[in-house]
């Protein structure tokens, strides 16, 4: 399959802020630059974009238009050859997560929540957050959003139907049910943005588990017990490619009875949590957005570390922990909320 | 036999000596491939005195005197090939004296790797000596008369070269002190004094009885890390080892290469591990290790795996347990490696040659090495695991090893630990003059012959 990438050059040709690479957190341009290197990008021209993009997904958020200003840079990078990573850790990374073809059909009822790749999340899926929900999880359900990072739309064009088509044949379909909870920002935005951007039909509706648990919090409204805790969210790459489903995460926090502190890093100005540009080799520009990123959750007086994503989670967990702060999945604390024990700092 | 089981049982007491048929059985073998030999009898003396009167009634009754640490050496050195007695030094386990500002212990011949590591975390947690990748339960001594490498062989090289002095009981019975020992209170170096303790190294337990011995200790850092490079070409690696151990940042540089999982398939990591006392100090040093390889880094034929510290564990662990995973990758729990003692260069076609035996073997295997000095030379070794139950899965195993070994010499290595029949063929290809030194330094020191027979015995 060669899905085409819904670009239109013409949208950026009339585009006057070319916020994509102006509101960029790790390259600074004028505008004159700015729109230069765009177009040279736009053209199949080399680009100092193409060398030092960081891959933080953040342009897809910042570009007004939905024109999808870093699937075109992932996709000019793969084209020219400009790896962000050596080509051993790229090609290793490919190994490691390929499909092992291991499915067998299985009857799910709803909520039929995927957990992408990571059967070590299985144990975040409990009551009374979740009630009886069927669980999905492995290699050949992996969303490979994640070679956005490694200039390899190739594979997700290569992989991704596939993807798809197992979810809805092995598990969804002759179950007669229709909608995926996606218990990872990455799934929700491959289903949700990635895959209509190349032109990938996706059978069923993928849900953000944000909206299901805020859902779930209504219900067990009577349950909850406010943690009462300042909290500091990190907001992980995938997200900026679903935005709108930020007000979910405030509602959350609001229903357990956190604060999101207002920070420097977060929302449409969140950094990365750093691996990315460590299997970029870029280690001190690694170093120098995970210490800013602390700091600033520090200063704020968050007791707890928020993460949606598991390996942000898997990153930030043990720095965040010698700061003092409490890391802990989304999930994790609302299940806190609902159990009355969370701790208090 | 008798005689001399009454003797050794008057020399150590009841419970000390056996000649039961089961307890000769479990001293016949290590968990190798070499084939069983049992003892006449086994003994544990519990000090240097007890090791004196043992070795002077072997000579008395002219019987083979085996020395045993916890034998874990697989290449079956410490079996008693011709029979005799089996020392089993286990009981000499006592820590006799940490100095911590000459950085350096005291200890005796049957203290564990795994005692010393322990008493070291408790009572002096600066201090950390080279511990091996073998099971905690191996000796200090033996990984040391073995010329064994661990943790620190970067920094330090090979473990007898952390060798600071010795005592030893010899052949003919008298108790030697060997190094600044021998004329001082303190056991700090082998220098200035002439250097006797090789006398004791790499002999394979032929010329005497170690029974205490000092080695280096080196600072532990409370915060530790480890770069994982990783490449695709064999070809590259001599050069990355070069680079990195130029910095001498690391204590410990090792690479892997393994068919399993399939991801690790084809290609080359090496682990640097470093130390430091502060996270400034820790950045500064993967910094520079770091640059050391930059070249290949900006023109992207390798680069440093991005490993969560959840996922660096595994690699910051001594010993390093992922190796015992593999020892039983064919159940059975059988294992064994040809290490080989070769020049960083030769990493490709060591790694080649491994790789077309294995092809043509059809057996499991792990490869690697552990750089030994400022590249001074590496331990590649060659692991093979294998199904005790199965003769067959263990003589295809045994065929492998001694065609690497064989492989090995021709490439210009030198196998490591030699087993017996391995010995024989380094001796072929030896020079006929250090043969004939060796021969008449074992016949000067031990005329009766009575230490390890069989093994460094020259055919011609």
């Amino acid at each position: 399959m060669n899905a085409s990438l819904d670009f239109d050059p013409a949208i950026c040709a009339s585009c006057k802020t070319c916020d994509c690479l102006m509101r960029c957190q790790y390259m600074t341009f004028d505008l004159p630059e700015a729109k230069k290197e765009k177009a040279r990008i736009n053209s199949g021209k080399n680009s100092r974009v193409l060398t030092e993009c960081a891959t933080c997904y953040a342009c897809e958020e910042y570009c007004p238009n939905g024109n999808h200003p870093f699937y075109l840079i992932v996709e000019r990078q793969e084209e020219k050859g400009f790896l962000p990573s050596p080509a051993p850790i790229t090609h290793q990374q490919i190994l490691m997560m390929k499909p092992r073809g291991t499915l067998t059909p299985m009857k799910v009822k709803a909520p039929v929540i995927d957990l992408c790749y990571f059967p070590m999340l299985t144990g975040s899926i409990r009551e009374p957050l979740y009630e009886n929900p069927s669980i999905i999880v492995g290699s050949d359900l992996f969303c490979n959003i994640m070679w956005l990072h490694f200039a390899r739309n190739s594979v997700i064009r290569e992989q991704l139907p596939r993807v798809i088509d197992n979810i809805w044949h092995y598990y969804l379909r002759d179950s007669h049910v229709h909608e995926l909870i996606c218990f990872h920002d990455e799934c929700y935005a491959t289903f949700s943005h990635l895959a209509p951007a190349f032109n990938i039909q996706v059978p069923f509706k993928p849900v953000h588990v944000f909206e299901y648990i805020s859902n779930r919090l209504d219900v067990l409204k009577k349950r909850i017990k406010p943690i009462h805790a300042r909290v500091a969210y990190q907001r992980p790459c995938s997200n900026r490619l679903i935005p709108e489903t930020q007000h979910w995460v405030d509602d959350i926090f609001t229903k357990i009875g956190v604060e999101r502190v207002a920070r420097t890093y977060d929302r449409e100005n969140a950094l990365c949590c750093g691996q990315v540009l460590r299997a970029h080799q870029r280690e001190e520009l690694a170093d120098d957005i995970q210490n800013r990123n602390l700091e600033d959750m520090k200063a704020t007086g968050a007791i707890y570390c928020v993460f949606n994503c598991p390996a942000c989670m898997a990153t930030l967990a043990e720095p965040a922990a010698e700061k003092g702060l409490f890391p802990i999945h989304l999930s994790d604390l609302c299940q806190l909320a609902l159990e009355g024990n969370a701790p208090k700092g | 036999m008798k005689q001399l089981y009454d003797t050794l049982l008057k020399i150590v007491g009841a419970g000390f000596v056996s000649d039961a048929r089961e307890e000769r059985y479990i001293y016949s073998m290590d968990p190798g491939t070499m084939p069983a030999c049992e003892p006449d009898i086994v003994v544990l003396p519990g000090n240097t005195d007890e090791v004196q009167k043992i070795v002077q009634a072997a000579n008395r009754y002219r019987v083979p005197l085996v020395p045993l640490g916890a034998g874990l050496v697989l290449s079956g050195l410490s079996r008693a090939l011709k029979g005799g007695i089996v020392m089993d030094m286990k009981r000499m386990n006592r820590i006799l004296e940490i100095n911590e500002m000459s950085r350096y212990a005291l200890v005796e011949a049957g203290t564990s790797q795994g005692m010393l590591q322990a008493h070291l975390r408790k009572h002096f947690p600066s201090l950390k000596h080279s511990a091996p990748d073998a099971p905690p339960a191996a000796t200090v001594a033996g990984n040391i008369c073995i010329h064994g490498s661990g943790h620190m062989s970067h920094a330090g090289g090979f473990h007898s070269d952390m060798l600071n002095g010795l005592e030893v009981v010899l052949p003919t019975g008298e108790i030697a002190r060997l190094g600044s020992c021998a004329t001082s209170p303190y056991w700090f170096a082998r220098a200035p004094l002439p250097d006797l303790a090789g006398l004791f190294l790499g002999w394979a337990g032929t010329t005497g009885v170690v029974t205490k011995l000092s080695i280096k200790l080196y600072p532990n850092y409370p915060l530790n890390d480890v770069s994982v490079f990783v490449c695709e070409n064999a070809s590259m690696m001599p050069n990355i080892l070069y680079q990195i151990t130029g910095t001498q940042i690391a204590e410990d540089v090792t690479t892997w290469m393994t068919p399993k999982p399939d991801w690790a398939a084809g290609f080359f990591h090496c682990n640097v591990n470093y130390g430091a006392k502060t996270k400034q100090e820790l950045i500064w040093k993967r910094n520079l290790i770091r640059s050391a390889v930059e070249n290949y880094i900006d023109d992207k034929t390798g680069g440093f795996l991005p490993l969560p510290g959840m996922m660096k564990q595994r690699f910051l662990d001594v010993p390093a347990r992922q190796l015992s995973l593999f020892a039983d990758v064919r159940k059975g729990g059988g294992f064994e490696y040809v290490g080989a003692i070769m020049p960083v260069a030769l990493f490709p076609q060591a790694y080649e040659l491994g790789l077309d035996i294995a092809d043509r073997r059809g057996v499991s295997y792990s490869m690697g090495c552990r750089v030994i000095g400022v590249n001074h030379s590496m331990m590649f070794f060659y692991a093979y695991a294998f199904n005790r139950a199965d003769p067959a899965d263990v003589k295809r195993a045994q065929d492998a090893l001694e065609e690497t070994n064989k492989k090995v010499l021709g490439l210009g290595g030198i196998p490591w630990k030699a087993e017996a029949p391995a010995q024989k063929e380094i001796l072929r290809q030896m020079d006929p003059h250090m043969v004939d030194l060796m021969n008449r330094i074992r016949t000067m020191m031990d005329p009766q012959h009575i230490m390890n027979p069989g093994n460094w015995e020259d055919d011609r």
